[in-house]
C-alpha cells in the first residue's frame, strides 16, 4: 500500500464526478477483466422474458458463475450493466443514473431484442425507445428472449475464460 | 548478534503470518463459495476466483458519495490494518509470535472491533438509507456479541489462569487436558458462534444476498466502488481466517510451530490451512442446510452463546 494511495483515501479523496461530458471512457477487454466480471441488472421496461433466461443462466443448468461472472446488489460494485426491454418513460432516468453510479471503466450490455429495437413494443405510448437511444451500448444479446447458451457464450466472451 | 538475529526471525515470522492470511482470506472465501456451488448442484467459480476479483478491483475507479467525509475513506483502511496487525502478534503459525507477550485475547478482540465500528461509521456517513440501516443492524449484532466473547475468553483464561492469547495455545499443547476441559470446550462454542456472527455468515446474516431488505453487512458496503471495495473484501476474509485461526489452534493446538525453524514454520503453515480449510468447508456445508435467522430471533442464539460461555466461566471457577 504505497504512500500516494493512503493519501487519496485518507486525506484527501476524490469526490464522485457527476457530469463525465465527453471525457473518453476507458473500455474493459477480456485483457483488462482479468476473468472477473460484476454485473448489475436494470430492468428497463422488460416484459420479464428475458429476466427468466437471465436466471436460468445463473443456474445450477448453465451456472454462468463458474466463468467468473457474478451478479451483484449494487452499480457500484459493478463492471456491467444489463439493460433488458425498451426504456420506458419512467425508467430513463433511474438507468442513466445507475450508470452514472458506476465506477470505470465500466460496460454496457443491452439483452433481447426490446433492447435492441424496442421489438413488439416498438411506438408504444410509454417507451422512451431502446437502450441505444438513452445511453451508450457496448455489446448487445440478440434473441427473443436470448437462449442462455447466447447469454452465457457473450459473458464468457468478455471474461476470456 | 543473537539480540538482531532473534528481532530478525521475530520480524520474518510477522511478515510470513500476514502474508499467509492475506492470502488466505480471499482463497478461504472461494474455497466457502465453491463447496455450496457444489452442494447445490453447480460447477461454481474457482476457489482463485476472490483473488481476480481484487486484481480487477484494485484497478478500478473508486467513488465517494458527494457529502461524505474522511470517515468513508478511512473505514476500509483501518479495517485492514487492524486485522494485519492482530495477526502479526498472534498464535496462528507459531506459537511463539513476535511481541507474543503483549498479545492479550482482549486486546485482539477489542482491536479487531475497531474495525467494525469504523465500517459501521463510514456506512452511516453515506447518508443513505441502507448504510444507516445496515450500520444499526451490525451495531446490534454487535452489542449481542460482545458480552459472549468476553465471557467466553474469561472463561478460557481462568482456566489457563492467563489471558495471554500464544500462552493459551502452549497450555493446549503442553496439556492436552486442558483443552478437554468443559470449560474450554463450552467456550470455544460460544467463540464459534460468535464468529459467525461478526463475520456475516448464515444464520445470522446471508453474505449472497441481493435483497437490501435482508441485508446486514452487505448493506453497509453498498457505496464502495474499486479499491475501497477491494480492501473491505480483503479485510473481512483476512478476519474470517484470523478468527478462524485462533478457533482451531485453541481447540487442535497441534501443528503449530512452538520452536523456531524454517521446518517447524512450514509444518505450522500446514497445519493451519488444514485445519481452517476444514471448518471453512464445514461451515459451508451448514450454511446450504440453514436458513437466515429472523432478525428478531439473533438475541436468542446469541443468548446461547452467551450462556454457554457463562457455564463454561462457573464451571472454570468452580472446579
Amino acid at each position: 500500500m504505497s504512500f500516494r494511495f493512503l493519501y487519496q483515501t485518507v486525506v484527501h479523496p476524490r469526490k464522485v464526478v457527476k457530469d463525465l461530458g465527453d471525457a473518453p471512457t476507458p473500455q474493459y477487454t477480456a485483457a483488462t477483466l482479468h476473468g472477473s466480471l460484476q454485473i448489475r441488472h436494470v430492468d428497463a421496461g422488460s416484459c420479464n422474458g428475458c429476466e427468466l433466461e437471465v436466471t436460468s443462466a445463473f443456474a445450477p443448468v448453465y451456472d454462468a458463475e463458474r466463468f467468473g461472472v457474478r451478479l451483484v446488489a449494487s452499480p457500484r460494485h459493478a463492471d456491467a450493466l444489463l439493460v433488458t426491454g425498451p426504456v420506458t418513460k419512467n425508467m430513463v432516468e433511474p438507468l442513466r443514473k445507475t450508470l452514472e453510479a458506476m465506477p470505470e471503466p465500466r460496460l454496457v450490455i443491452s439483452l433481447g431484442d426490446c433492447a435492441h429495437n424496442c421489438g413488439i413494443f416498438n411506438g408504444a405510448y410509454g417507451v422512451e425507445g431502446s437502450v441505444s437511444d438513452v445511453v451508450n451500448v457496448d455489446v448487445h444479446i440478440a434473441g427473443c428472449p436470448p437462449r442462455p447458451e447466447v447469454i452465457v457464450e457473450t459473458l464468457r466472451g468478455l471474461t476470456g475464460r | 548478534m543473537n539480540g538482531l538475529t532473534h528481532v530478525l526471525t521475530q520480524v520474518l515470522v510477522a511478515l510470513f503470518q500476514v502474508a499467509a492470511v492475506a492470502v488466505g482470506g480471499p482463497l478461504l472465501l472461494g474455497l466457502m463459495r465453491k463447496v455450496r456451488s457444489r452442494l447445490e448442484g453447480r460447477a461454481g467459480a474457482p476457489i482463485h476466483q476472490p483473488l481476480l476479483d481484487l486484481r480487477k478491483l484494485f484497478a478500478k475507479q473508486r467513488m465517494r458519495p458527494r457529502d461524505s467525509s474522511w470517515v468513508f475513506g478511512a473505514g476500509p483502511v483501518v479495517l485492514v490494518a487492524t486485522v494485519v496487525a492482530v495477526t502479526a502478534v498472534s498464535p496462528l503459525v507459531s506459537a511463539s509470535p513476535p511481541l507474543g507477550q503483549s498479545s492479550d485475547f482482549f486486546a485482539v478482540v477489542f482491536v479487531l472491533l475497531l474495525g467494525s465500528v469504523l465500517l459501521a461509521l463510514s456506512a452511516l456517513d453515506t447518508g443513505t438509507a441502507f448504510g444507516g440501516m445496515g450500520s444499526s443492524r451490525s451495531m446490534t449484532i454487535g452489542a449481542l456479541c460482545e458480552p459472549a466473547l468476553l465471557v467466553a475468553i474469561l472463561a478460557m483464561a481462568i482456566a489457563a489462569r492467563t489471558s495471554n492469547l500464544p500462552a493459551l495455545v502452549r497450555v493446549g499443547i503442553s496439556h492436552p487436558a486442558v483443552i478437554a476441559s468443559p470449560a474450554r470446550i463450552l467456550a470455544l462454542a460460544s467463540f464459534l458462534v460468535v464468529i459467525l456472527a461478526e463475520s456475516g455468515r448464515l444464520p445470522v446474516d446471508n453474505p449472497s444476498t441481493h435483497l437490501e431488505l435482508t441485508m446486514i453487512h452487505e448493506a453497509m458496503v453498498l457505496e464502495y466502488s474499486g479499491a475501497d471495495l477491494g480492501l473491505i473484501i480483503l479485510g473481512e476474509s483476512m478476519r474470517l481466517v484470523f478468527l478462524l485461526g485462533l478457533f482451531v489452534n485453541l481447540f487442535v493446538p497441534w501443528g503449530v510451530a512452538d520452536r523456531p525453524g524454517v521446518l517447524f514454520v512450514g509444518l505450522g503453515l500446514l497445519a493451519l490451512v488444514a485445519k481452517v480449510c476444514a471448518v471453512g468447508a464445514t461451515i459451508a456445508v451448514f450454511e446450504v442446510f440453514t436458513a437466515k435467522l429472523r432478525l428478531f430471533r439473533l438475541p436468542e442464539l446469541l443468548a446461547g452463546g452467551f450462556v454457554l460461555a457463562l457455564l463454561g466461566a462457573l464451571t472454570a471457577v468452580v472446579r
